[in-house]
């Protein structure tokens, strides 16, 4: 599944989309991102359970600025969680 | 002489027990409570078929409101909370639920319910909440596949209308209704905000505008806003609406004028397809634990 976090305002589309059929529950990406912007949830979209990761309630509403300071200011870099994912579950809207 | 109030926001509450089925007979009976940020909603399954169901607003204490709205859902029957093989619970409220065997997010509940509601065609749900909004595609089981959800503030929700039908004095289960009744379309307002959008609907009250082309204006700003969710995940056929505001005629039609595809007419009320997700969550699980799956 897709799961999308973030939200979309005057100035762009703000989402981290995870996918949760690859995603894990390593933890890699909560480890790797410099502003605590990700965390491991108990997988509430099914009866399996299992664990997952997602972005912070507190981070949601504001990933616009939470995430800026990893996005890239020109040409390609890949940003800090989504090199720590071995299982590349994670991908961004910008 | 000041006008009596009246509440124009307040929509029915109501409970319905299913006739010819009984309860004896069903090898698995499990609950759905879906505890949501305006309503709350419970759902009382036998082995996979709806049984019972209640439907009223969430009280201040989320727990009050869930043993309330359970025992609602269970009144007449003669079940109690002990016969219940299993209750998941769901919506804002889910962690509050002291009953509940596990708790599983509105999203995938929703998606089950709009699978159970519509039928397995069902590609797309669109849940207008009391205080959120989320575009879901699922699979030919109810699985979600992608989902996006919008609760950055309360503009295009559930509590949005109540808030705009107590201002423009008309119930709010008449509010989609009476926003048809223009003969073209009027700007919509702003769709950021709730309390922008109800200020701007004051100011074009003030300005002469008839009750029906505020409202007409409201509800195609929520359109709005609810389509830049939707083209988000993208919409495939058949599109839902599950929800309150699935209700509102006035949503409802305006989607089908600016997508160009009809949402599916529900049997059942739609604002129950969350705790209705939740039962069968429930009614999963506990074939899972009897080792029938």
């Amino acid at each position: 599944m897709q799961a999308h976090y973030g939200y979309k305002d005057g100035s762009g589309d703000y989402f981290i989309i995870i996918d949760t059929d690859n995603c894990d529950g390593c933890g890699k990406c909560v480890k790797a991102c410099p502003y605590e912007v990700l965390e491991l949830v108990d997988n509430e979209f099914d009866i399996e359970g299992g664990s997952m990761a997602t972005v912070t309630e507190q981070h949601r509403k504001k990933i616009k600025y939470s995430c800026a300071p990893c996005k890239p200011v020109s040409g390609e870099r890949k940003l800090p969680c989504v090199l720590a994912c071995e299982t590349k579950a994670i991908t961004h809207s910008w | 002489m000041s006008e009596r109030s009246s509440e124009f926001w307040r929509w029915r509450e109501y409970r319905h027990t299913q006739p010819n089925m009984d309860w004896n007979q069903a090898k698995i009976v499990t609950a759905g409570i879906d505890i949501g940020s305006v309503g709350s909603k419970a759902a009382i399954i036998l082995d996979g078929q709806l049984y019972a169901y209640s439907v009223m607003r969430t009280g201040g204490v989320s727990e009050e409101t869930a043993f309330k709205v359970m025992n609602w859902a269970l009144e007449g029957t003669g079940l109690k909370t002990e016969n219940l093989h299993q209750v998941v619970g769901t919506g804002y409220g889910r962690v509050n639920i002291p009953f509940a065997n596990k708790t599983i997010t509105e999203i995938a509940c929703h998606a089950r319910g709009a699978h159970y509601i519509y039928g397995p065609s069902v590609r797309t749900v669109l849940d207008i909440g009391g205080q959120d909004c989320k575009a879901i595609r699922c699979d030919n089981k109810g699985k979600v596949m992608s989902f996006l959800m919008n609760d950055k503030c309360a503009a295009g929700t559930g509590r949005g209308l109540e808030v705009f039908s107590d201002l423009i004095r008309i119930p709010i289960e008449e509010v989609g209704k009476v926003s048809l009744n223009v003969t073209e379309e009027p700007p919509p307002v702003s769709n950021t905000c709730v309390i922008f959008a109800k200020a701007e609907s004051v100011a074009l009250l003030r300005q002469g505008w008839p009750k029906e082309k505020v409202a007409a204006a409201y509800h195609l700003a929520m359109v709005d806003r609810i389509i830049d969710l939707l083209t988000k995940v993208g919409i495939e056929k058949d599109f839902v609406i599950t929800g309150g505001v699935a209700k509102n005629i006035g949503i409802a039609t305006r989607l089908e004028t600016n997508l160009g595809i009809k949402p599916l007419e529900p049997e059942l009320d739609p604002i129950l397809a969350g705790a209705i997700g939740a039962a069968l969550f429930a009614n999963a699980l506990y074939e899972k634990q009897l080792g029938l799956r």
